[in-house]
């Protein structure tokens, strides 16, 4: 079986932090990672290698930098790497993003394609379903688990707002998973000795399949016309007081609002 | 694309086993103002199987037309199976405006729906309006809450976007409204069905919805355990209130992750919003700064809860908390 992921780098938006005084982000010593849910997408797919073998690639698309990433899903265990990086790709919105992934995919081998749900930078878990369009595929969002049942075949489950679903789903097909389903395993010594020895394929945008028109900022129909740190509201009147005075400061205003 | 041949608003009218969900009313509300603004109508996508007769439900809610799509295919949602209508639908009216809710069946249809259509999807969008040029403006919240950006999408149609749930507001519903429903036959093409649904399984942990709630007592690292989350609900008893959690709480697996308040939880504006012991991290703050009315008590007084607290208590909820359910149970009893 060939099984393809695609994982992005993110800066860890979890420590990204705003100056209070310039009001803008703080993007200096933000580490990057694999994105979270794209982590745990290479585990369902080595998962899946471990159980019933299979070779798997790992793609992802951006800056020469990225390949640090690539390095840690060798280390992972992963068999094979490609790096798409060109200027034609920067500035690409969801669309823009998921035709150069499909692009890339419709020159290589597969019978699986897992990638996270959505990348915590973004958020828009767009990519996946987008690409799975591209390449006509059918997709499953939202996967905590998967079972390989033999030929083309998979049983997953999908987890929903009020519990789960689970689906039969035949192949080849698009996955986007979720990192709570999938604890993704350390990278061994070996595998970090072969991550810098192996070697990450870099693909510029004439390596695809796909019309150039449909890449970049040229390809977005999306725009960002203008970014900001939210405006906070003025800040309330803030009681520095005893316990029963402060409790009835709150009954006050809660008589005030209707509330009691 | 000419775009002059594509106008109105329209709404993928969710539902769930025959149920249209809350978001769907919630962007009717929205879609209501962006067409007035544009002097266009409100027209809801409402795919689902023996589902005509709740259409009228959508018109209560401030839809001028409905297109019913009524297909046992439907019954269940399956990405390609509402692809299909959905895709079918848009060829046909040509709207300007699509809105979908950003549940796990809006995420999963609306970005599978953009890719077919070859236009721009926004995600998660908290807040939408029309430009002087009669674009969309949908805003959002990037790296993690931390940045808002404004997108716009001016040179394909439809324009489209996803809204959380609990972001926008109902409009007033009017069961007197009068609107015009219209049921469009899908020509399915059913070669392309490839997942089959197994098994649905509902957990009970949607028992709370917390973005139902009008009163949230909300309790952060301050609380600190259960004994502390304890105290919280014996006040949102008194009150009628319900709890909610801090992110902080919900990965120290002292609450539930369906009570979790925030950029990775839920979205919510109760008419009150109690914060107790929370600090307020930016991801907390995208979750809850819509609320009607903000009371925060916290023990740090540099904590940035305050910023959008309404009123601010500097003080250890630990103590002020029971204090405060007392004086309020014996207020109740009195009524």
């Amino acid at each position: 079986m060939n099984i393809v992921v695609c994982v992005k780098q993110v800066p860890d938006t979890t420590v990204v932090k705003i100056d209070p005084v310039k009001n803008t982000l703080i993007r200096d010593g933000v580490p990057s990672i694999m994105n979270p849910d794209d982590k745990g997408g290479l585990e369902l797919a080595l998962q899946l290698k471990d159980k019933c073998g299979a070779t798997v690639t790992v793609i992802t698309m951006g800056p020469p930098q990225a390949d640090l990433v690539l390095r840690e899903a060798f280390a992972m265990g992963a068999d094979r790497a490609i790096l798409l990086t060109d200027r034609a790709f920067a500035g690409a919105d969801t669309l823009a993003t998921s035709n150069a992934l499909a692009g890339a995919l419709k020159v290589i081998p597969y019978d699986l394609v897992i990638t996270g749900r959505q990348a915590i930078d973004g958020d828009t878990a767009q990519v996946g379903p987008e690409m799975a369009e591209h390449l006509a595929l059918p997709q499953v969002s939202y996967v905590v688990g998967c079972e390989y049942k033999g030929g083309n075949n998979f049983r997953v489950k999908k987890e929903t707002e009020d519990g789960y679903e689970i689906l039969d789903v035949e192949g080849p097909a698009v996955f986007t998973v979720l990192a709570s389903g999938f604890d993704a395993r350390y990278m061994s010594v070996g595998g970090i000795v072969d991550a810098f020895e192996k070697e990450v394929e870099i693909w510029p945008a004439s390596k695809l399949d796909i019309d150039p028109n449909k890449l970049g900022l040229k390809g977005s129909p999306t725009k960002v016309m203008r970014a900001f740190t939210k405006a906070t509201k003025a800040a309330g009147q803030v009681y520095e007081v005893d316990a029963e005075q402060a409790v009835d400061v709150i009954l006050e205003k809660m008589k005030e609002k209707f509330i009691i | 694309m000419n775009k002059a041949e594509y106008k109105d608003v329209y709404v993928y009218a969710e539902q769930r086993e025959g149920k249209i969900q809350s978001v769907a009313l919630e962007l009717l509300g929205k879609a209501r103002v962006l067409a007035d603004a544009l002097g266009e109508k409100v027209v809801a996508l409402f795919p689902g199987y023996k589902n005509k007769e709740a259409a009228n439900e959508l018109i209560a809610w401030g839809a001028d037309k409905v297109i019913v799509m009524d297909a046992p295919e439907l019954e269940n949602y399956l990405t390609e199976q509402y692809s299909q209508a959905m895709s079918q639908a848009i060829d046909k009216y040509k709207p300007s405006i699509v809105l979908l809710g950003a549940t796990t069946i809006g995420r999963d249809l609306g970005p599978r729906l953009a890719s077919r259509l070859a236009t721009g999807l926004t995600a998660d969008c908290t807040s939408l309006d029309i430009s002087e040029q009669r674009e969309l403006l949908m805003t959002r919240p990037a790296f993690g809450g931390n940045l808002m950006a404004t997108i716009m999408c001016t040179d394909h149609r439809p324009q489209m976007s996803t809204v959380r749930p609990g972001v926008m507001q109902k409009g007033v519903k009017d069961t007197n409204r009068k609107g015009e429903i219209e049921v469009l036959d899908i020509k399915f093409d059913s070669s392309k069905f490839k997942v089959k649904l197994v098994e649905k399984v509902k957990e009970n942990k949607g028992k709370v919805d917390i973005t139902e709630a009008k009163i949230l007592v909300s309790g952060g690292r301050g609380v600190g355990n259960k004994e502390g989350f304890a105290k919280l609900q014996a006040l949102a008893d008194v009150i009628g209130a319900q709890v909610s959690s801090s992110r902080a709480m919900v990965d120290a697996g002292v609450m539930p992750h369906e009570v979790q308040v925030g950029q990775t939880g839920k979205t919510v504006r109760p008419a009150l919003y109690l914060a107790c012991g929370i600090s307020g991290a930016i991801q907390h703050l995208a979750g809850m700064e819509e609320s009607d009315f903000i009371i925060a008590i916290n023990k740090d007084k540099f904590a940035p809860i305050f910023g959008v607290a309404d009123v601010g208590i500097v003080g250890d909820a630990h103590k002020i908390v029971p204090l405060l359910t007392e004086k309020l149970s014996k207020l109740v009893t009195k009524k």
